[in-house]
């Protein structure tokens, strides 16, 4: 089945008219029908939408045909597509259709790529299981009984479970990364302004970005490349020139400097993770990188203040949704002040009012200076902190989360473990700084995620050492139960 | 230890225009202290001299030629609005 093909496999199929792009997306749309039944990663399919597109592209002369023509992608439902409902997950935008096209996904369309859905999230990407989600509870390809993590947890259960070979996740706080380590597949947290946030439904302006995330990391490098760039639409998207990032994947990283930060192997990480991100580390080492253990002192403040920060941000961006000019709309409000309240109350769910019920705290007079200002400081502490380590190294390595994929159900009791998880992922968005995760080994069956982070706009870098990595292992060949039966 | 009453809760949601009734402002008290408590892992650092980090890039002013673009359909735009005329959105009474 085409399904089961890899990304260039499919190209070549393509490209020699042994598959039509409507073959292709019709099979694909098949197999989400099938998959998804107990998958339940997409809360929208484009069925007759993509099927267009296919039957359009497959009339494109070879000169025309984009650098992933025909390749079918599902884009994280906060993202925003033209006529497509776009609902972050979220009551509030339960019918939300957006009028224009977001900058990512139109550089998707662009490269020749067929848009087939949009997948769940937690609400407005504020959570780190997808059970945030108004709408529905997305499974983990690996194992029914788990979550896929979040908030991209149904961008990385459909790569994972097969239902498409790419998908766009966003990354605040870690948001791609975890998800792809949860699930077993590769996402990439870009550079802070490596890709437009034009179109991208705001939670925390100064963290947020769009990430890719695929089966390897060769199609990763190819979807970056296509979205990556300067657009005059987002002034924070950098104009650095983009490269084809696939140029990187020498699989040479002889004299590598990989640094290693004890804390990020220290307490509170499982010794199955721990072990799994210590033998990717001496793979590393065997391929002929230099490994030195460092201190990132004030990784352990990066939780407190990502979520000052993210959720100061969070109040001030999510004031928009007022139940006027789009939304939720209570019935019979009898003046404005009962549409903003009633839009706002019932719109929302818990975990976003409690985020813009902390942030509007964080920001009012007489805590401003002790909360938000305080924390915008520890966070240029924290950013030095990478900038002291880079001056020597290449990379920072170690896990992507401390734990293997949650139960469901078991984490939304006890917030504090998720908080303690986010020190892993978090630094990297105060940083600004670019992270990716492949996966390296499993605990109690279910997958590990090794974290490579680098220094600003060092994507190259990273996917030179995740190829490497990839290449040198075997588990990335290794799919979920759920993705069999084909 | 508890920083937040109901009557804290109640009063900063009302910027948020959020609504909160009673049982639901004393759950997010407890939400929030706890939030609070964590935060207060920040006032171990000596933090005097250290310049507030407000973004990650050092990016000056980004201008452009002020000409318009993207123009969006104002029709398409108010079939997402509940209560239209005239191409003008509706609202009830500002005041009762």
């Amino acid at each position: 089945m085409v399904v089961n093909k890899t990304a260039s496999e499919l190209q070549s199929l393509l490209h020699s008219r042994e598959l039509s792009v409507k073959e292709l997306t019709e099979a694909t749309l098949q197999t989400i029908e099938e998959k998804d039944k107990t998958i339940q990663a997409f809360l929208t399919v484009t069925g007759p939408e993509a099927i267009a597109a296919a039957e359009q592209l497959d009339n494109l002369p070879d000169d025309k045909r984009g650098s992933l023509f025909g390749m079918p992608i599902g884009i994280k439902d906060n993202i925003i597509t033209k006529g497509i409902k776009t609902t972050c997950a979220s009551k509030m935008l339960e019918n939300f259709v957006p009028v224009y096209e977001g900058t990512a996904t139109e550089r998707v369309k662009d490269s020749g790529m067929v848009v087939v859905g949009k997948l769940n999230m937690d609400e407005f990407a504020m959570g780190s299981t997808t059970e945030h989600s108004a709408f529905q509870i997305t499974r983990n390809p690996w194992n029914l009984d788990r979550v896929p993590g979040g908030s991209s947890g149904g961008s990385a259960a459909a790569v994972a479970a097969g239902e498409v070979l790419f998908s766009l996740g966003s990354d605040t706080g870690g948001s791609v990364r975890q998800p792809a380590a949860f699930c077993g597949v590769v996402g990439m947290k870009p550079t802070y302004g490596r890709v437009s946030r034009s179109g991208l439904v705001a939670f925390g302006s100064s963290l947020d970005q769009i990430g890719p995330i695929t089966t390897t990391v060769e199609d990763n490098a190819m979807l970056l490349s296509a979205i990556a760039g300067a657009d005059y639409r987002d002034a924070s998207a950098s104009e650095k020139p983009v490269p084809d990032f696939r140029n990187s994947l020498t699989g040479d990283i002889k004299g590598l400097k990989i640094a290693v930060p004890a804390r990020y192997l220290g307490e509170g990480v499982d010794p199955e993770v721990r072990e799994a991100v210590k033998k990717a580390i001496g793979v590393l080492e065997s391929l002929g990188a230099h490994v030195d253990e460092v201190d990132l002192h004030y990784s352990r403040y990066a939780a407190p203040t990502y979520y000052v920060i993210s959720s100061a941000e969070a109040s001030s961006n999510l004031a928009r949704f007022d139940g006027i000019r789009y939304g939720y709309h209570p019935a019979d409000a009898k003046n404005l002040n009962e549409i903003y309240l009633r839009s706002r109350s019932e719109g929302f769910g818990e975990e976003v009012r409690k985020r813009v019920l902390y942030g509007t705290y964080a920001l009012s007079a007489g805590h401003h200076e002790d909360l938000y200002e305080r924390a915008q400081k520890v966070r240029t502490l924290i950013a030095q902190d990478f900038q002291n380590v880079f001056k020597q190294y290449d990379v920072i390595v170690g896990p992507t989360s401390a734990t293997n994929a949650y139960k469901l159900g078991e984490t939304i009791k006890d917030p504090l473990t998720l908080y303690a998880n986010d020190l892993l992922t978090t630094p990297v968005n105060l940083a600004g700084i670019p992270a990716i995760s492949v996966p390296c080994g499993f605990a109690e069956g279910l997958p590990v995620g090794l974290q490579i982070i680098g220094n600003h706009f060092e994507e190259a870098m990273l996917y030179k050492v995740a190829h490497a990595y990839e290449q040198a292992t075997e588990f990335h060949k290794q799919t979920p139960p759920a993705r069999e039966g084909n | 230890m508890s920083n937040f009453t109901k009557e804290d809760i109640q009063y900063y949601a009302n910027f948020a225009r959020i609504d909160m009734p009673d049982a639901e402002a004393e759950k997010f008290a407890t939400r929030l202290d706890t939030l609070l408590e964590f935060s207060d892992r920040l006032k171990e650092l000596d933090t005097t001299d250290v310049e507030p980090m407000t973004h990650p890039l050092a990016i000056v002013n980004v201008l452009r030629e002020d000409t318009p673009e993207d123009i969006l359909d104002r029709d398409e735009m108010l079939k997402s609005v509940e209560d239209h005329e005239d191409g003008l959105i509706k609202v009830p009474n500002i005041l009762d």
